[in-house]
């Protein structure tokens, strides 16, 4: 690989130089992605400690199938991302272009799962925190506590995916342009890391939504 | 002011063209991805902000003229300081220092050809000014009643003005203040000259990059928290509300670890300024470098664990009240480092006092008494007696507006010339110097006074044997407003008027004086290469020279 062949922007030394700091760019907007998403952790956290009743009660509503299915999607598409990755790092254009479909598929049938299906779901069941909240008794407010963590983070979360399905798109049609070749994949790491971040971010939720409440 | 020292410049090629002339179109200042002129963008934008700002305390002030208040509806009034607070703290100093004097002189420092991300740069002007018109709108159609602290449950509950489209703009403009601290972060990390190493970094910078790491990771936590409370108003069920077993201190807890960093986030970059401006206006060496260089971002570090002082009324426990306390005192320690150092500076220095080094000296004398006025309300019991009364208003004024904005107009004027190519009058600049200095302690002085006296915060009456003391601080604030117009008018008549500007002169070391003023578009024709350290200025008499 020879990059002083390769364009970059006036401001860098050599395409090198560009690439090594696009990605280092995105893992600092990821640790600050960290910090928003952060505290919506701890705050969650700190709201069970002191109503352990009602989140359990309110966990135990949710669709355990589900999220459980969601999260197999999404951690598959995190595979597919990543092997498009090294398709191209190889020179292989087309396998990208192929993994980005795959990845973009995946992302849109975990939307479609999460707000079709499930949010869907749960608005029926009057789980939305408000007068009509299905939950009585003792656990009410704890409950809808609970949901409102629950419709916050997922909300968020969705849009995060939309962003990261964008900017897969995008990669795609990059990518059918032949912008990429073994020589110079960088938007393609740079996306992957952002696709990856929003991967975590479903791990830490996942059980927060769906495990710790049905936990004997 | 030496015109005529150029020594140290390369001739600047004649048919090169200045940024500035580099497209008159709308357009070419609209779209442009050049540092420079979103820096001026940005100047200009924040110069409204602050005079809509300013306008709101100055009403402020003139209701307190008398007892009952010259404004006789508690609402209005409550709108109005709320609306200072809000415009002033997220429209003006937070972002102040580092997108318009950051924007310019980072790259020039670096002898880089821009920042690292061009685009997201003039991405994060857009997300400001979107920011600013959202909370503009709200703050003129009714506006708030909640003070800059949007304090649950009184927000979510309670206040009947727009509280979920202001906090929808700051959210706006947050996500521009981590924009331009990541860009600083990466461009400071991978754009250093060949032999810019980090200790051979001027201080401005290393106090950028401190300032950058809080906007980066504090930012996002309040926009997350003012999210929540966006959603408790809405809804009214939410995270903060006790009849849910959510928790209102947790909303103080939230809202302060990003608020008391961003206190950090004002007043670092002027500490950068002033470590520029002491040295090359005593014509010396910055004293001991790398403990300046390591106070910065020692108060970085620290700044991010002295949130819970803030509540120490509020019903947290004494023993975290006292960790919190002993932790703020620390930050004295490195504050004090830097006052320390550039006296030490100054000390057997050749001073000039032109108008930047004026400004630079007032912003340490008016820093330093907001710095040790700050020991009394980090002290538990002193601070139950003085928390929200006027003494807390006139210490953060004094560090906030006394320090940080005279650090800001030092640093206005010490580049004024890079970034203008005109000088400034001079005699009009130290009268401005002056007349801001004089103003501003007849305007906060008073209220050190008054809060001892026990004069609360917020209210827009008082009883009337505070009345002396009030007028006073009012009338201090007509010398204020005069000090701080007076800039406005010579800066501006200098524009098309002023004396052309040299490339240097100041005489100062720094690769942004090694370019012409004002830069051509890409700054530097040849990459600079730097072997020497900073603030190398050449001293008669001193038998060493700084590492």
């Amino acid at each position: 690989m020879n990059e002083t062949f390769l364009p970059h922007e006036f401001q860098y030394a050599s395409a090198e130089h560009q690439s090594q700091t696009a990605i280092s760019g995105m893992w600092l907007f990821l640790a600050s992605e960290m910090l928003f998403f952060g505290v919506l952790f701890l705050s969650w956290i700190f709201c069970r400690h002191w109503n352990p009743v009602g989140f359990d009660v309110g966990g135990g509503q949710t669709e355990m199938i589900l999220g459980t299915i969601n999260s197999v999607l999404l951690l598959t598409s995190s595979a597919t991302y990543t092997a498009g990755t090294r398709c191209i790092e190889a020179g292989n254009a087309r396998g990208l272009i192929a993994f980005c479909v795959i990845t973009a598929l995946l992302g849109l049938t975990f939307l479609g799962v999460k707000f079709g299906l499930e949010w869907h779901g749960d608005l029926d069941k009057h789980l939305f925190p408000g007068p009509d909240f299905a939950i009585q008794g003792a656990a009410r407010a704890g409950a809808q506590l609970f949901f409102v963590f629950y419709f916050v983070s997922t909300g968020l979360h969705g849009l995060h995916m939309v962003a990261g399905i964008g900017l897969v798109a995008w990669i795609l049609w990059r990518a059918r342009r032949g912008d990429f070749s073994a020589a110079y994949s960088t938007p393609v790491s740079v996306v992957g890391l952002y696709w990856s971040f929003v991967d975590m971010v479903w791990v830490v939720l996942y059980p927060l939504i769906y495990l710790v409440g049905r936990s004997p | 002011m030496n015109a005529t020292a150029l020594q140290d410049v390369p001739p600047p090629r004649e048919t090169q063209e200045s940024y500035l002339q580099d497209g008159f179109s709308l357009r070419s200042w609209l779209l442009t991805t050049d540092h420079k002129r979103i820096a001026i963008l940005y100047l200009a934008s924040i110069t409204a902000f602050f005079f809509i700002g300013g306008s709101a305390a100055a009403l402020v002030r003139y209701n307190l003229l008398v007892p009952q208040g010259m404004i006789h509806s508690a609402e209005t009034y409550n709108r109005l300081f709320t609306m200072h607070g809000v415009v002033m703290v997220w429209f003006f100093l937070v972002p102040a220092v580092p997108v318009t004097l950051g924007n310019f002189v980072v790259p020039l420092m670096l002898g880089a050809r821009d920042l690292a991300f061009p685009k997201l740069n003039l991405f994060s002007w857009y997300l400001f000014i979107l920011g600013g018109i959202v909370v503009l709108y709200s703050l003129f159609t009714g506006g708030v009643d909640t003070g800059w602290t949007f304090y649950t449950p009184l927000t979510t509950a309670y206040s009947k003005g727009h509280v979920v489209a202001t906090v929808v703009g700051i959210f706006i403009a947050g996500f521009s203040s981590i924009a331009t601290g990541l860009n600083f972060i990466v461009t400071i990390h991978r754009l250093r000259a060949p032999g810019l190493t980090w200790f051979r970094l001027p201080v401005f910078l290393w106090s950028l990059y401190a300032t950058s790491v809080i906007l980066v990771l504090a930012t996002p936590v309040l926009a997350m928290t003012l999210l929540l409370l966006a959603f408790e108003r809405i809804f009214h069920i939410g995270v903060f509300d006790p009849a849910f077993g959510g928790d209102p201190l947790l909303f103080q807890h939230l809202f302060w670890f990003y608020s008391h960093p961003a206190v950090y986030i004002m007043i670092l970059p002027g500490f950068g300024i002033v470590s520029e401006i002491i040295p090359a206006f005593s014509r010396k060496p910055l004293f001991g470098y790398s403990f300046v260089v390591w106070a910065s971002i020692g108060i970085a570090v620290i700044s991010f664990l002295v949130w819970g002082h803030h509540m120490f009324v509020a019903g947290t426990s004494l023993l975290s009240a006292l960790v919190f306390s002993i932790l703020s005192y620390m930050v004295a320690v490195p504050s004090a480092i830097k006052v320390f150092n550039w006296i030490g500076t100054m000390h057997k220095g050749y001073i000039h006092f032109d108008a930047p080094m004026l400004y630079a000296l007032g912003f340490i004398g008016l820093f330093t008494m907001g710095g040790l006025t700050g020991l009394f309300v980090a002290a538990l019991a002193a601070d139950v007696h003085l928390t929200q009364t006027y003494f807390v208003v006139a210490h953060f004024h004094y560090v906030m507006v006394g320090g940080m904005v005279s650090a800001f107009f030092a640093g206005l004027h010490y580049w004024w010339p890079k970034i203008t190519g005109r000088m400034y009058p001079e005699m009009w600049g130290r009268a401005g110097a002056l007349t801001i200095f004089i103003g501003f302690h007849l305007t906060f002085f008073p209220q050190f006074i008054l809060g001892y006296l026990g004069m609360p915060r917020r209210y827009h009456a008082y009883p009337p044997e505070f009345q002396v003391l009030n007028v006073l601080s009012s009338a201090g604030t007509t010398i204020l407003a005069a000090g701080y117009l007076l800039p406005l008018a010579y800066l501006t008549w200098s524009l098309l008027r002023g004396e052309r500007a040299p490339a240097n002169p100041w005489e100062a070391t720094g690769l942004e004086w090694k370019t012409p003023s004002p830069p051509p578009t890409h700054n530097f024709t040849v990459t600079p290469m730097v072997d020497s350290a900073p603030y190398s200025y050449p001293t008669p008499g001193s038998r060493h020279r700084h590492e």
